[in-house]
């Protein structure tokens, strides 16, 4: 994949606050719980809106009850009640019309080791009954080549490699033109090199118009990607929304550094700046009011000998914690 | 890794070449800046085929091939290709001193078959059927059949195959009918192997029935095939049992573990006398029947009732393996 897409600029229509109705979103539940047998409840009554045309990451820990969520989307799991919309449909019902427009890798790939990787995209391909037959090799040899496994799709699957069998699964989902993809963790198992590839290929599914539905925990994998976002904890819906929205939430942080910090402190509390921490050189506080490059001559007026003067933005950790009063770990 | 795109294949232009992002077909401008780049021309770009009614054939021709690539699949019918073989060189070392072969024929209820076979190489075809009817060729279908579903399930292709989406329905029956076709394969590999080794090792003409007649050996081929039909059918039992235990776990060994061993139970319960009031319900009860086709004319009763055991266990765990397999949770 060449990076030079990364940077490409956000296509006119594709704005994140369009599309918040749920007749227009690409997935739309309500209330959807489900409790397994044994009387667990994985999920307990979520009420998500995916608009249409957004990047949408789902977050949460692990155990949170996303891939449920997912599993439920795609109809291999029947919900304990509520309701799950994907594309307008009802799930699971309306199967066979919505699944061949979606892609999806879930909770990782899953592939035939004794067949290689080009005859697991060609098995994989004839289970869905609205691809053509004939021009299966051709989209066969596409996907692999999207995913950089042009070379590699003689291979056996048993000899991939984690992050292999990871592009592979993708391929699978690539293997159509899907309205919809769904991806469950799709950077478990790449190096950085891989993680970036794999962005670049959402951002460019994206601007073609394609929904991508991304579960992840990985909060700045979300961020960097995603235009919405919702977090889930512990089988229930705790925020969703615009990622922008999102991280506004959560103030970002003026951080001066300094090796005069006391009397930093002294004078950014003087310019009306609230919650001023000293640590060390480092001195955080509320962004006060006023411009701040005020502040700045403010403080070299003071004689401080400023380091470094930056705004920090507020992150989706940020808002994660703000959010939930609590970090990012397993649900007990 | 280029950037090919769905798109471009579609427009069956070459997928290797990179294209420059610039001609990717822009959604926002072929629909014009109004319109919402998204849904609705993704809806046009990806409009989906209507299947093929021959589809099923497709996902058949799948399974098929993938079945019979699997290193294990190949061994079994290998095994069952060397019973034969065995039998041949242990009777043609027995009878080595132009002696017939002595003792009690095909032993407990078993055709006498084997007593012949230094006669004439053909009746080595029936001797290597009866010797595997009773357990290799069903261990081979209840490996087969057991691993089915669950194999797929352990693997986690399963949930891949669904969300394709093969269908429950269509992919049961399709797996049915490759089990069904392995049956076919591995009885007709016994035969065919025995025929060869016994046109080999054995003189070759018109034969004996069991009646005493004597048919040609055109007809007595005819025969044969018609004996490896009638066991092949009586296979399609077990091959139904075996699926719906492979409906019922997620772990491929353990259904085929199970399946062997309800094999081996009702073989040892067809045994005490005891029981002869539920025998008749034993899937294996009937299997030696397939003699009776080389009477003259052919006695039809106790095949007929083996012929009718067989599709009344297709029904009712057929049914049952539907049941279960339509409203499953797919959780692996």
């Amino acid at each position: 994949m060449a990076e030079a897409s990364a940077t490409e600029p956000k296509r006119p229509g594709r704005e994140p606050d369009r599309g918040e109705r749920a007749d227009d979103a690409v997935i739309a539940t309500r209330g959807l719980t489900k409790r397994y047998r044994g009387g667990q409840l994985a999920v307990d009554g979520l009420d998500l809106t995916v608009p249409a045309g957004s990047v949408f990451g789902f977050l949460g820990p692990n155990g949170s009850g996303k891939t449920t969520t997912i599993r439920m989307l795609m109809g291999l799991i029947e919900p304990t009640s509520g309701s799950a919309r994907v594309l307008g449909r009802p799930m699971p019902r309306a199967s066979r019309t919505v699944l061949p427009r979606v892609g999806a890798l879930i909770e990782g790939p899953a592939l035939y080791g004794f067949l290689s990787g080009r005859d697991n995209l060609l098995r994989y391909d004839a289970a869905d009954p609205t691809a053509d037959p004939r021009t299966r090799r051709e989209r066969v040899a596409a996907a692999l080549d999207r995913v950089g496994l042009a070379a590699a799709g003689g291979k056996k699957a048993k000899a991939y490699s984690l992050g292999m069998k990871q592009r592979l699964g993708l391929a699978a989902a690539l293997l159509q033109p899907r309205r919809l993809l769904v991806l469950d963790e799709p950077t478990n198992g790449l190096d950085p090199q891989g993680m970036r590839e794999i962005r670049t290929l959402v951002r460019e599914l994206a601007s073609d118009g394609t929904t991508v539905f991304l579960s992840s925990h990985l909060l700045d994998e979300i961020e960097q990607v995603c235009t919405h976002a919702a977090v889930m904890a512990q089988g229930r819906l705790i925020t969703q929304g615009a990622v922008a929205d999102l991280a506004a939430g959560a103030r970002g942080r003026l951080v001066v550094t300094t090796p005069d910090a006391g009397e930093a402190a002294r004078v950014l509390k003087e310019q009306g700046a609230a919650d001023v921490v000293v640590d060390g050189e480092r001195v955080t506080s509320e962004p006060p009011e006023r411009d701040l490059a005020e502040v700045n001559a403010a403080l070299v007026a003071a004689r401080v000998r400023v380091r470094g003067f930056v705004l920090e933005r507020a992150s989706l950790e940020d808002a994660f914690v703000a959010l939930t009063g609590e970090g990012f770990d397993v649900a007990g | 890794m280029s950037r090919a795109d769905a798109q471009d294949d579609r427009a069956g232009e070459s997928a290797l070449t990179a294209p420059d992002p610039g001609v990717v077909m822009d959604p926002g401008v072929v629909a014009g800046p109004g319109v919402v780049a998204g849904p609705s021309v993704v809806a046009g770009q990806g409009a989906v085929r209507s299947p093929s009614p021959l589809w099923s054939l497709g996902l058949f021709r799948s399974e098929l091939l993938t079945t019979f690539r699997r290193w294990r699949t190949l061994a079994l019918l290998a095994v069952l290709a060397a019973v034969p073989i065995l039998v041949g060189i242990a009777v043609k070392i027995e009878t080595g001193d132009g002696s017939s072969l002595g003792g009690g024929g095909g032993g407990a209820g078993g055709p006498a078959f084997i007593s012949q076979i230094s006669n004439n190489g053909l009746f080595l075809v029936f001797t290597a059927l009866a010797a595997t009817l009773p357990f290799f060729l069903p261990m081979a279908i209840g490996v087969v059949a057991g691993d089915a579903i669950a194999g797929e399930s352990s693997a986690g292709t399963l949930r891949y195959l669904l969300v394709a989406p093969a269908g429950r329905s269509r992919l049961l029956l399709t797996k049915y009918a490759t089990v069904i076709t392995f049956c076919l394969a591995a009885t007709l590999v016994v035969a065919v192997s025995a025929l060869a080794v016994g046109a080999l090792l054995f003189p070759v003409g018109d034969l004996i029935t069991i009646s005493g007649t004597r048919i040609t050996y055109a007809e007595g081929l005819g025969r044969a095939l018609l004996i490896a039909l009638v066991v092949a059918a009586s296979l399609v039992g077990i091959a139904a049992l075996g699926l719906f235990v492979s409906t019922l776990t997620g772990s491929g060994i353990a259904a085929m573990a199970t399946t062997v061993g309800l094999l081996i139970t009702v073989q040892i319960l067809d045994q005490i006398p005891q029981l002869d009031a539920l025998q008749p319900y034993f899937f294996s009860h009937y299997w030696l029947s397939f003699a009776d086709v080389m009477r003259e004319p052919v006695y039809w009763d106790d095949l007929v009732k083996n012929l009718g055991l067989q599709a009344l266990y297709a029904a009712v765990f057929g049914s049952a393996a539907w049941a279960r397999f339509t409203t499953k949770d797919i959780t692996a």
